[in-house]
C-alpha cells in the first residue's frame, strides 16, 4: 500500500515537471536524409572542436523538414532544415503565416546522381534518351507513339549490352526523384523527339506533354525503391540484371560492389560534377531560423563552421565523402556572415 | 454438426470381428490425428527454420561488431604544436582544433614504421595514415583538454583503425574487394598485416561498441549504443513508474469497484481496442498534444516515454484484470467473512496473489515498448545524437536515441561497415528482450500459484 502510494508520487512529480519546459541548449536540425550525412559528418566535427553540444539531426525528408521549420518561432520548434531540394512557395508563405519572417538559404554544395549496377556486370555508356526509351510508358516508334516495347538495353541502341532492362529508381517521395525525371527522364524525352510528338498529340500543351514524358511503364521494369540507397544496393546485388539509381556518395563508399555508368560520355566523379560536366546533379541547401540565431547558442557559429573552407571546401571532410564543393562558397561565407535572408523565389 | 455425423456415429457393429482389428471408421480417426499432427509438427518446423535463419543472418552479420581493431602508437604531444604560446592556457589550447592533432598521429605511425623496420612498396604516409580512424584526433585532443600539463609529453594510445582495416580482419573487405575500393587499398591492408606481426596492430574486445556515442558516416568503427542505451533506459523507467501504478489502479477499480453500466462496458472496450491500435498512432499524439501543445523539447527521453506509457497501458490494464480475475472468489469471501472491508480484502489478499500476473504482463508490454520504434520516428528520437543526456531527471529532458532507433539510422547509413553495427546492435536489444521475458517466466514459475 504504502509503496503503491509512493509510485503514485513519483508519478505526479513526473507529471509535473513535465509541463515545464527546459531552455534548450543545442542545435536541432531535421529534413533530407541525402544532406544527413553530411549534416552530421559537420556536427560531429563541431562538438569535438568548439565548446558547443553536438547539434542533434534527424532525418525525416526535406518536405517534412522544411514544414517543421515553418511550424514557427520558439524553442520547441527547429532551428536549421536540411533540404535537397529549393524550398517552394507554399513552405514559404507557410512560414510566414506562422511569424517565420526571415530564413537564411544556404547552398552547401552539390551532389551527383549516378547509374551503377553489379560490379561484375557489362560496363554502360548511357545517355538520356536511353533511360526515357528504356523505362517512358510511351515511346515513339515508326514515327507514331506506341507503348513502350524495348526489352532489353541492345534493342535500344545496338552499341549497349544485351541485358534485359531493370531499374531501381527512386519513389516519388525522394527528393532525388524529382532530378531524376527532370534532368534524365524529361531531357531524354526531347532528346529524342519524343517530347515533339507528345506536343502534337496533346495539341501543343507544353504541359501535358511533360507530364506525358515523365510517365513511366508499369509493367515491373520500373521499379520504385521508396526506402534507402542501402535498399537499392540490396535490390542490384539479388537481381544481376538490375540498374540502380544512387546518390555519388553512396557509390564511393561502395565502389568494390557497383559498377558506374557514364551518362553522355561524362564519367560522375566530385570533379565532373563541379565543372558542370556531368549533366545529372542538383545543389543542396539548408535553411536556417534567422529569428534562432542569437537565442540557440552556438547557431551563428555552426553555420559559418559548415560553409568554412575546412568543412564544404574542396579539401574538406564533405568532399572527400562525396559533396561537390561549390565554386560560389566565398560567397555564401559572406551571405551567412552577414546573415542575409532570402529573397522573395524567382 | 459436422463432428456428430463424423464421430457421432452409432459404432458400426463389431459382431465376430476381433477388437484388435481396426474397422474403417477407426482407422479414419486415427488418420486425420496423424494428418494433423503432422500439420503441427510441419509448423513448428517451419517456425524453428525461420528463426535459426533470422538468427544466424544476424548473428554472422553482427557479432564481428564486438570485435574492434587497434594500432597502439606512442604520440608525442608536440608543445609546439599544440601550444604555441606556451602558456599552458586552456583557452589557447582549445584553439587547436582535430586537423592540427592528424600530424601528431601521422608523425607517430611513421616513427613506428621506421622503428620496426616496415615498409610497402608505393606507399606515402599520407595514404598510411588512412589507416587510422578519423576519431583518433578528437580522442587526442580530448585527452589533452582534459589535462593539460600533459603537452610536450609522449603518451602511448590504443587508437581505432580505419573501418576498411577493421573490416579486413572480419572478413568483410578482402584483397580482391581493396582493389576496387575507393577507400582502401591492397597495400593499405599489406601494412596493416605489417602491422599486426610488428605487434602494433590488434584486435581486441569492442567496449567502446556499449558506451560510445553515435559516430557519423565517415567513422563506423567509432559508432556504439552508448546514447541509445541511456535513452532506452530512461524511457523504460518512465514507462514502469507510470504505466504500472496508473494500469494496476484502473484494473482494480475497473474489476473490483466500478459498477456494472453502459458506461463502464464502454470503457472496457475502448481498452481492448486501444491495445490494438498501430503505434505510430500514438506517437502522432505524442508530437500533436505533447510537442506542440504542451511544449515538451524534442527528441527527448520523457515524451517518448509518455508516448510508450499510452501505449503499453491498455496491455497491462488487460495483463491485470486477467491476473486479478483468477484470484478465486473464495478468496474475497474469506476476507468479508472474517469482517475486512472489501479495499482490506482486494489490498491484504487479491493483489498480493494476483501480483505474479500482473508483473508479467508489465513486463512482456515494457519489452514490446522497448523494441518501438514507430512513435519515436514522428517526436524526433530518430536522429544522430552524439552528446550524452545528464542523469535523471534533467536527462529526461535532453536529446537522446534509442536502441531500435539505433538499429533502423545504421541500416541506412552508406558504409558497409555499418551493417554490422546494425547487426550488433539487434543482438545487444534481442539479449535486453531475453532477459525481460526471463525475468517474467522467473515470476510467473516462482510465484505463481495455481487453485
Amino acid at each position: 500500500m504504502k509503496k503503491y502510494l509512493g509510485s503514485c508520487a513519483v508519478a505526479a512529480i513526473l507529471l509535473a515537471t513535465a509541463g515545464v519546459a527546459t531552455a534548450r541548449d543545442q542545435i536541432q536540425i531535421a529534413g533530407s536524409s541525402t544532406v544527413l550525412p553530411y549534416a552530421s559528418i559537420v556536427a560531429e566535427a563541431f562538438g569535438e572542436n568548439t565548446d558547443f553540444p553536438t547539434p542533434v539531426v534527424e532525418s525525416g525528408g526535406s518536405g517534412a523538414g522544411r514544414k517543421k521549420l515553418c511550424e514557427g518561432v520558439g524553442e520547441n520548434t527547429i532551428d536549421i532544415a536540411n533540404s535537397s531540394s529549393r524550398i517552394s512557395k507554399a513552405d514559404i508563405e507557410l512560414c510566414a503565416k506562422n511569424g517565420v519572417a526571415e530564413i537564411q538559404e544556404v547552398r552547401i554544395g552539390y551532389d551527383g546522381i549516378v547509374f551503377a549496377s553489379d560490379i561484375n556486370g557489362p560496363e554502360y555508356a548511357f545517355t538520356q534518351a536511353d533511360w526515357h526509351a528504356a523505362l517512358a510508358a510511351k515511346v515513339v516508334k515508326d514515327g507514331k507513339l506506341v507503348d513502350n516495347p524495348n526489352k532489353a538495353w541492345n534493342e535500344i541502341r545496338a552499341d549497349l549490352p544485351a541485358q534485359p532492362i531493370l531499374a531501381f529508381i527512386p519513389g516519388t517521395k525522394h527528393g532525388t526523384r524529382e532530378v531524376f525525371d527532370e534532368k534524365v527522364i524529361i531531357d531524354g524525352c526531347k532528346e529524342d523527339g519524343t517530347y515533339d510528338a507528345h506536343l502534337a498529340a496533346n495539341n501543343g500543351d507544353k504541359a501535358a506533354a511533360t507530364k506525358a514524358c515523365m510517365a513511366l511503364r508499369t509493367d515491373g521494369v520500373s521499379i520504385d525503391i521508396d526506402g534507402d540507397y542501402t535498399e537499392t544496393l540490396a535490390r542490384v546485388a539479388a537481381n544481376k540484371n538490375g540498374i540502380g539509381v544512387f546518390g555519388l556518395s553512396f557509390y564511393q563508399n561502395n565502389t568494390d560492389k557497383l559498377r558506374v555508368g557514364t551518362m553522355a560520355g561524362i564519367m560522375p566523379s566530385v570533379e565532373t560534377i563541379a565543372k558542370g560536366e556531368y549533366p545529372v546533379s542538383r545543389p543542396l541547401y539548408f535553411y536556417v531560423k534567422n529569428a534562432h540565431l542569437d537565442v540557440v547558442p552556438g547557431l551563428q557559429d555552426y553555420i559559418e563552421f559548415f560553409v568554412s573552407d575546412d568543412m564544404a571546401g574542396p579539401n574538406g571532410p564533405l568532399a572527400a565523402y562525396g559533396l561537390v564543393s561549390d565554386p560560389e562558397l566565398a560567397k555564401t561565407q559572406a551571405a551567412v556572415k552577414a546573415r542575409t535572408p532570402m529573397g522573395p523565389l524567382n | 454438426m459436422t463432428d456428430v455425423t463424423v464421430f457421432g456415429n452409432p459404432a458400426v457393429p463389431t459382431k465376430g470381428k476381433s477388437l484388435l482389428a481396426l474397422d474403417e471408421r477407426t482407422r479414419r480417426r486415427n488418420n486425420a490425428e496423424a494428418r494433423f499432427r503432422l500439420m503441427g509438427k510441419i509448423a513448428v518446423a517451419i517456425g524453428i527454420v525461420a528463426l535459426i535463419g533470422l538468427l544466424l543472418s544476424i548473428l554472422s552479420n553482427g557479432l564481428s561488431s564486438f570485435q574492434q581493431t587497434y594500432i597502439t602508437l606512442n604520440v608525442n604531444l608536440d608543445a609546439a604544436v599544440l601550444d604555441k604560446a606556451g602558456d599552458r592556457k586552456p583557452e589557447n589550447i582549445a584553439k587547436v582544433s582535430t586537423f592540427g592533432y592528424a600530424p601528431l598521429i601521422e608523425k607517430a605511425l611513421r616513427d613506428a614504421m621506421a622503428q620496426k623496420g616496415i615498409a610497402v612498396d608505393g606507399m606515402n604516409a599520407k595514404a598510411a595514415a588512412e589507416l587510422i580512424s578519423k576519431e583518433a584526433p578528437a580522442d587526442l585532443r580530448r585527452f589533452v583538454l582534459a589535462d593539460p600539463s600533459v603537452i610536450g609529453q609522449t603518451h602511448s594510445f590504443d587508437l581505432l583503425a580505419a573501418g576498411r582495416i577493421d573490416g579486413y580482419y572480419k572478413g568483410r573487405v578482402t584483397m580482391e574487394s581493396a582493389k576496387l575500393d575507393r577507400n582502401t587499398s591492397p597495400e593499405q591492408l599489406m601494412l596493416a598485416d605489417k602491422l599486426k606481426e610488428a605487434g602494433i596492430l590488434t584486435t581486441r574486445f569492442n567496449w567502446s561498441f556499449f558506451t560510445a556515442p553515435d559516430a557519423s558516416d565517415t567513422r563506423p568503427e567509432a559508432a556504439g549504443l552508448g546514447i541509445a542505451v541511456i535513452g532506452s533506459a530512461y524511457m523504460m523507467l518512465i514507462v514502469f513508474v507510470l504505466s504500472l501504478p496508473i494500469g494496476v489502479a484502473a484494473s482494480i477499480y475497473l474489476e473490483e469497484f466500478a459498477p456494472q453500466n453502459r458506461f463502464t462496458d464502454l470503457i472496457e472496450v475502448n481498452i481492448s481496442n486501444l491495445a490494438a491500435v498501430p503505434s505510430i498512432v500514438f506517437g502522432i499524439l505524442g508530437l500533436a498534444v505533447l510537442i506542440n501543445f504542451f511544449g515538451l523539447p524534442q527528441s527527448a527521453p520523457v515524451v517518448g516515454g509518455l508516448v510508450l506509457t499510452l501505449m503499453t497501458l491498455p496491455t497491462i490494464i488487460i495483463a491485470t484484470r486477467a491476473a486479478l480475475k483468477a484470484v478465486p472468489p473464495s478468496i474475497r469471501d474469506a476476507a468479508l467473512g472474517v469482517g475486512a472491508s472489501k479495499m482490506q480484502s482486494i489490498f491484504h489478499h487479491v493483489l498480493p496473489l494476483a501480483m505474479p500476473g500482473i508483473l508479467t504482463g508489465t513486463i512482456i508490454g515494457l519489452a514490446r515498448a522497448l523494441g518501438e520504434t514507430a512513435p519515436l520516428l514522428l517526436i524526433g528520437m530518430v536522429a544522430f545524437v552524439r552528446e550524452y543526456p545528464a542523469g535523471p531527471p534533467d536527462g529526461f529532458f535532453d536529446p537522446a536515441s534509442a536502441l531500435p532507433v539505433q538499429v533502423y539510422n545504421w541500416t541506412q547509413r552508406g558504409d558497409p561497415a555499418f551493417v554490422e553495427r546494425a547487426s550488433g546492435a539487434i543482438i545487444v536489444l534481442l539479449v535486453f528482450l531475453i532477459l525481460m521475458n526471463l525475468v517474467a517466466i522467473i515470476l510467473r514459475r516462482r510465484f505463481e500459484r495455481r487453485w
